[in-house]
């Protein structure tokens, strides 16, 4: 008879919706991946943060099938719908594209569901629009609507707040948080944006290059790895609860070091304590 | 009228057809300079052709279709922008195919007439092609359309979307190369990409969707076509210029509408 814990970890490795086991990916011998693992259930909310060149992007990609890893792989729920929106969107001056039309570009859903999924976004007010007159912000909610017609069971958002002012970004990020619970579908995010990302999400995986520390995220917050990569500031602020580790960390040694170093592993401590339902 | 001139108006509306929906792709996509480096390879197409014994035509469709695939592979080569690599295998070809018609031995080529097009000369079997060629491209294009436009506002989100992005880019320059390979006929390999780009880019001001865009650059190439034939025909200039400075007019009235 399995104990509690096995029977819960068991529930979850069904709800994988999408998965990277040990992905390693270089560009022309410069390694920008190295046993990198990450999954996504459904009804949660994974964020990828690092700094810039982490390789968070590629990640992405790679758990999508638009980039091939050199080793590693990727599971994928049978039939699985992903809706995406990627990090930058920019259509050429010479095409004339209207909001609607657009909307119909990835599916072919009547105007009936095309003018819901803007409401849903709370963007109906733009359907006739040339895309090339929107607003950052619009433009995101777009590319969210186009995501949503495609009634996914999974959402991957490559930075979904660039060029949204920081009221616009609480914004969505709530929406987007809102969309989450009414579909009860699995989010996987990529962000800069620490602070208003942390309150918003159930699991933060910290990247540079490889998995620097993953887990809750006040609990990332307050990692040595995260502290060096970020900057104790941030981290103090964002540090809301207390971590409680059970076990000991090497603070001096970690925070002036140049980076991660592979020696945090404490990732699984983090997921037990952590109930997705 | 004439019968050369009938025939003339059916080659050049059955070109106008097709190169405009197929041209709004090459403006979006900002492959005008593409267009022309396919062109300029269609002079070796027309040299085998003649070496080989078989249709010039289908010289240039094979030759050109070969050329677009070449780029295709080769736009992945480090270290070099695509233009550049356009420039040489434009060039390379277009040399490489004035030399093969200069070796020919017992066939004078009429140069002039694949460089500058020849649309006065078309015989009625050369309309049958052509409109044989038109109608499958565009029923190509058609099926093509949505996944091409989806790919073209954004290959990735495409490719996560479903669109076999890879086999629609090689199947519209497929389409692309034999659309240059008709347009030849009308106005010339050096004006074939006037065709697909002016007319289009002329339709941008009129149009609010995609579709509605390419309709109206077919239409403004056939009415290009009626004008610069009609130039021709009662002032004795050249055919095929005389239809490409008609839509270079289109395009600047285009300008002053706000």
């Amino acid at each position: 008879m399995p104990t509690p814990t096995q029977h819960k970890s068991q529930n979850r490795e069904q709800d994988v919706l999408l998965e990277a086991k040990d992905i390693r990916v270089s560009f022309g011998g410069h390694t920008v991946l190295s046993g990198v693992s990450v999954g996504v259930r459904a009804g949660e909310i994974v964020t990828l943060i690092g700094p810039n060149g982490a390789g968070k992007t590629s990640l992405v990609k790679v758990m999508l099938g638009l980039l091939v890893p050199q080793s590693g792989t990727v599971n994928r729920k049978p039939d699985l719908s992903i809706g995406y929106m990627p990090q930058r969107l920019q259509i050429d001056a010479s095409l004339p594209m209207t909001v609607r039309r657009f909307l119909q570009l990835g599916t072919q859903p009547g105007q009936g569901k095309t003018l819901k999924a803007l409401e849903e976004v709370h963007a109906d007010h733009i359907a006739n629009s040339p895309m090339q007159s929107i607003s950052g912000g619009e433009m995101q909610r777009v590319m969210l609507a186009r995501a949503l017609l495609r009634e996914p069971d999974l959402l991957v958002l490559d930075e979904p707040v660039q060029g949204v002012d920081i009221t616009g970004q609480a914004e969505l990020y709530k929406l987007i948080n809102a969309i989450r619970k009414d579909r009860n579908i699995g989010v996987l995010m990529v962000s800069h944006d620490l602070h208003v990302v942390m309150a918003q999400t159930d699991h933060v995986v910290c990247l540079n290059q490889h998995v620097c520390c993953a887990g809750h995220p006040q609990a990332v917050s307050r990692h040595p790895e995260f502290v060096a990569l970020f900057g104790e500031d941030v981290a103090s602020t964002l540090a809301v609860y207390a971590h409680q580790h059970d076990h000991h960390h090497d603070l001096d040694g970690h925070v002036v070091g140049d980076g991660c170093s592979d020696d945090c592993q404490h990732d699984d401590d983090h997921k037990k304590g952590h109930d997705h339902g | 009228m004439d019968d050369f001139l009938i025939r003339a108006g059916l080659a050049g509306v059955a070109v106008a057809l097709v190169s405009g929906p197929l041209g709004v792709f090459v403006v979006w996509r900002r492959m005008a300079y593409f267009g022309g480096a396919l062109s300029h390879t269609a002079l070796l197409g027309v040299a085998l052709g003649f070496l080989i014994g078989v249709q010039p035509g289908l010289g240039v469709a094979f030759v050109v279709i070969a050329a677009a695939l070449m780029l295709g592979v080769m736009n992945g080569v480090k270290g070099l922008a695509l233009d550049t690599l356009l420039g040489i295998v434009a060039h390379a070809a277009l040399a490489l195919g004035l030399i093969v018609t200069a070796m020919i031995e017992g066939v004078r080529i009429d140069l002039m007439s694949y460089l500058f097009g020849d649309i006065l000369a078309v015989s009625a079997t050369d309309v049958w092609w052509l409109w044989a060629g038109a109608l499958v491209v565009l029923a190509a294009l058609i099926k093509l359309w949505n996944p091409l436009l989806s790919l073209t506002v954004h290959a990735d989100l495409a490719h996560v979307e479903g669109v076999p992005v890879r086999r629609v880019e090689i199947a519209f320059m497929v389409l692309l190369a034999i659309v240059v390979a008709l347009a030849m006929k009308v106005v010339g390999i050096v004006l074939v990409t006037s065709m697909l780009v002016i007319p289009a880019a002329a339709a941008r001001a009129y149009a609010r969707t995609p579709e509605a865009m390419a309709m109206f650059a077919a239409l403004i190439g056939i009415w290009s076509v009626g004008m610069g034939l009609w130039a021709s025909y009662t002032y004795d200039t050249p055919a095929g210029p005389s239809v490409v400075v008609a839509a270079a007019g289109f395009f600047v009235v285009s300008l002053f509408k706000k």
